[in-house]
C-alpha cells in the first residue's frame, strides 16, 4: 500500500557521482539550474541535456529512474505550456474563433517546458546520488558562514536531517493505523471528494498523536545524551574535499564555458 | 469449521528489490469457540499470517475459507468478514481518534451501516465487556491511563461483534495488573460469549495458561500445532528457533534430563510443584 512511496529516493549505486562530495553536487546542480535561466537559445539547450546524459551516464542510475521524478510534475509541465501558448501576444499562425496561436507563444512554450523538465532531471540526478544525511551535511557546511549573522545553521540542518529520518518511520505508522481503521470498517476508496477527506481523520488524528509523541521522546533521549546545540560539536565523517572533487568543480567551469561560446558564438536558432 | 487456509502463500515487498516469501504454503484451520495462540519469532510471519484472515493483505496464492466460502471471490463482502473476524493490532490505543470514548467505540459498528439503536447497544455491550465504566464515556480517550485506553480499543473492535477476536500482543508494553485484566476479559468473552480467540503472543507463561491450542510459526512455515502440553515437550527444538517454552516446564524437563522420576509435563508453576511433592513422597 502506501509503503511503497519513496521520498529522498538514493538509488544505491557505486559510481563516481556517488562518491563526490555532496558540496560540490549541490553547488554544481545550483550552477546547472541557474545556467538553464540565463539564455534563450537553441544550441545551449543542446549543451545542458548532452552535459546531463553525460553525468546521468557516469552515475549509472537508471534512465527510466531519472524520468520517474517527472511524472507529479507532468501536470503543472502541461498547464505552463498551454498558457504560454495561448497567451503570448505575436504573429498569429493560427486561428480558431478567439483561441490564437503565435509563432512566439510556440516558441516561449517550448523553453519553458524544456527548462522546466531539465530543472527537474537536474535536481532529481542530485537527490537519487546523494543520501538526505549527506545532503544535510553539505547544506549544513555550505550555510556556516551565515552562523556570524547569527543564523542557526546547525540547528536548521538538525532539523532537516531530523524531518528526514522520521519520513519512514511516519509512512510506516501511516500504513498500520490505515490498517488498524480499515479493520474496523473504515473505508477510504469510495464517496466525494468531501466524504473522502473526511473519512481520513480517523488517520490523520492518531498520526499527529504519535508525531507528537515520538518528538517529544526523541527531545527527551537528545536532553539524556546532553545535546546542546551547535557549537564544540564535531562530525564522525567531516567532508573534506578530495583529488576528485576539485575534478568536478573544474567541470562545472568547463561546462559554463561551453554553454557561453555556444550561446553566443554559434547562429541563433 | 470457521475459518480455513489452503496452500496459502504471500511474498512481502512484491515488484521491490527486497522480495521475500513471508508465508509459504500455509495449511491452518482455526476451530469454532478455540482459544489458540500463534508464537513465532520476529519476522516469522505471524502479523502477515492474522493480516490474511480478515482481508488487510492479500494472499499471493492459495485459498481462504470463511464458515466455507471462499474470501476471494467477487461476490464476497470484506465489510461483513471485517466485522466478523475482527483484528486488535499491536498498541491498538495508537489507532483512538474520537473525541469522546463512546464516540470511537461506535466508529467500527457505524461503518458496518448498522441502524443507530443497534450501534448504540453493541458499543455500550462492548464498553460494559472490557469494563470501562460510565464515568469514562465522555471523556477523550486520549486521556485515559494505558491500560484503560488498550481496553477501549478492544471494545472498538468487540463492538463489530465479532465471532473471531484475533489479536497482536494485546498484552505488550502494559503493567502485570492491566496485563491480568486483559487475560481475564480474554476468558469471558471466550467462555461466556463463545467467541473464537486468536492471539499472538511472546509470553508463553501466559500462552501456557490460557490457550487449548499452540502454533508455532518459524520462517513462514508452522512448524508444531498442537496443545500446550504436547507443544512444549520440544524444547530443544523450540530453542533452536528462538524461542522458549514456559519456565515451570522448562525446569521440569530439567529435572527429568537429571534422572529424577516427576512427570515432566507440567505447565504451570502450581503444576510443577504438585508434581515435585509428588516425587518426593
Amino acid at each position: 500500500m502506501i509503503r511503497n512511496i519513496t521520498i529522498g529516493q538514493y538509488y544505491a549505486a557505486d559510481s563516481v557521482v556517488h562518491r563526490l562530495d555532496p558540496r560540490v553536487k549541490v553547488i554544481g546542480t545550483l550552477v546547472y539550474i541557474v545556467s538553464l535561466f540565463l539564455f534563450n537559445n537553441f544550441w545551449g539547450y543542446a549543451v545542458a541535456a548532452g552535459c546531463f546524459c553525460a553525468v546521468t551516464v557516469v552515475s549509472k542510475v537508471p534512465f527510466s529512474y531519472i524520468v520517474r521524478g517527472l511524472k507529479p510534475v507532468f501536470f503543472m509541465l502541461v498547464f505552463t505550456a498551454l498558457l504560454n501558448l495561448f497567451w503570448t501576444p505575436g504573429t498569429v499562425f493560427f486561428q480558431l474563433g478567439p483561441v490564437e496561436l503565435t509563432w512566439e507563444g510556440l516558441r516561449k512554450a517550448f523553453f519553458l517546458s524544456v527548462r522546466l523538465i531539465f530543472l527537474i532531471l537536474g535536481s532529481s540526478l542530485m537527490t537519487l546520488t546523494t543520501t538526505p544525511n549527506q545532503l544535510t551535511n553539505a547544506l549544513e557546511k555550505l550555510l556556516a558562514p551565515l552562523c556570524h549573522l547569527h543564523v542557526p545553521v546547525h540547528e536548521i540542518a538538525m532539523m532537516m536531517s531530523i524531518a528526514l529520518r522520521f519520513i519512514p518511520i511516519l509512512v510506516e505508522e501511516t500504513d498500520r493505523i490505515m490498517k488498524a481503521q480499515m479493520a474496523r470498517g473504515a473505508d477510504f476508496e469510495s464517496g466525494n471528494v468531501i466524504q473522502r477527506l473526511r473519512n481520513m481523520l480517523p488517520i490523520l488524528v492518531p498520526l499527529f498523536v504519535s508525531a507528537v509523541r515520538r518528538a517529544n521522546d526523541l527531545a527527551l533521549a537528545m536532553d539524556a545524551r546532553c545535546y546542546h546545540g551547535g557549537s564544540g560539536r564535531t562530525k564522525m565523517h567531516p567532508l573534506r574535499y578530495q583529488g576528485r572533487d576539485f575534478a568536478a568543480y573544474l567541470l562545472c567551469i568547463a561546462y559554463c564555458v561551453l554553454l557561453y561560446a555556444s550561446v553566443t558564438y554559434l547562429p541563433v536558432l | 469449521m470457521s475459518v480455513l487456509l489452503k496452500n496459502v502463500s504471500y511474498i512481502y515487498g512484491k515488484g521491490s528489490s527486497e522480495e521475500k516469501l513471508a508465508l509459504r504454503d500455509i495449511n491452518l484451520e482455526i476451530r469454532q469457540n478455540e482459544f489458540a495462540a500463534v508464537v513465532g519469532h520476529t519476522g516469522s510471519g505471524k502479523s502477515t499470517l492474522i493480516q490474511l484472515l480478515n482481508g488487510l493483505e492479500k494472499a499471493e496464492s492459495g485459498e481462504i475459507f470463511f464458515h466455507g466460502k471462499n474470501i476471494y471471490d467477487k461476490d464476497f463482502s470484506m465489510k461483513m468478514l471485517r466485522s466478523k473476524v475482527g483484528l486488535v493490532f499491536q498498541y491498538p490505543e495508537h489507532q483512538l481518534f474520537e473525541s469522546t470514548v463512546v464516540k470511537d467505540v461506535a466508529f467500527g459498528p457505524s461503518n458496518m451501516g448498522w441502524e443507530q439503536l443497534k450501534v448504540e447497544l453493541s458499543t455500550f455491550g462492548a464498553l460494559k465487556d472490557v469494563g470501562i465504566g460510565e464515568e469514562l464515556f465522555d471523556v477523550s480517550p486520549l486521556a485515559l491511563s494505558g491500560g484503560q485506553k488498550r481496553r477501549v480499543a478492544i471494545a472498538g473492535v468487540l463492538a463489530m461483534e465479532p465471532e473471531i477476536l484475533v489479536l497482536d500482543e494485546p498484552m505488550a508494553g502494559l503493567d502485570p495488573a492491566s496485563r491480568k485484566e486483559i487475560f481475564e476479559l480474554l476468558k469471558k468473552l471466550h467462555r461466556e460469549r463463545k467467541i473464537t480467540v486468536l492471539l499472538v503472543s511472546h509470553s508463553m507463561e501466559d500462552v501456557a495458561e490460557y490457550a487449548s491450542r499452540v502454533i508455532v510459526m518459524n520462517q513462514g512455515q508452522i512448524v508444531l500445532d498442537g496443545e500446550p502440553r504436547k507443544v512444549f515437550r520440544y524444547e530443544k527444538e523450540l530453542s533452536k528457533i528462538g524461542l522458549g517454552v514456559p519456565q515451570a516446564t522448562s525446569l521440569m524437563h530439567f529435572l527429568a534430563e537429571q534422572g529424577v522420576a516427576v512427570e515432566d509435563d507440567c505447565l504451570t508453576v502450581q503444576e510443577s510443584i504438585s508434581a515435585i511433592l509428588k516425587w518426593l513422597k
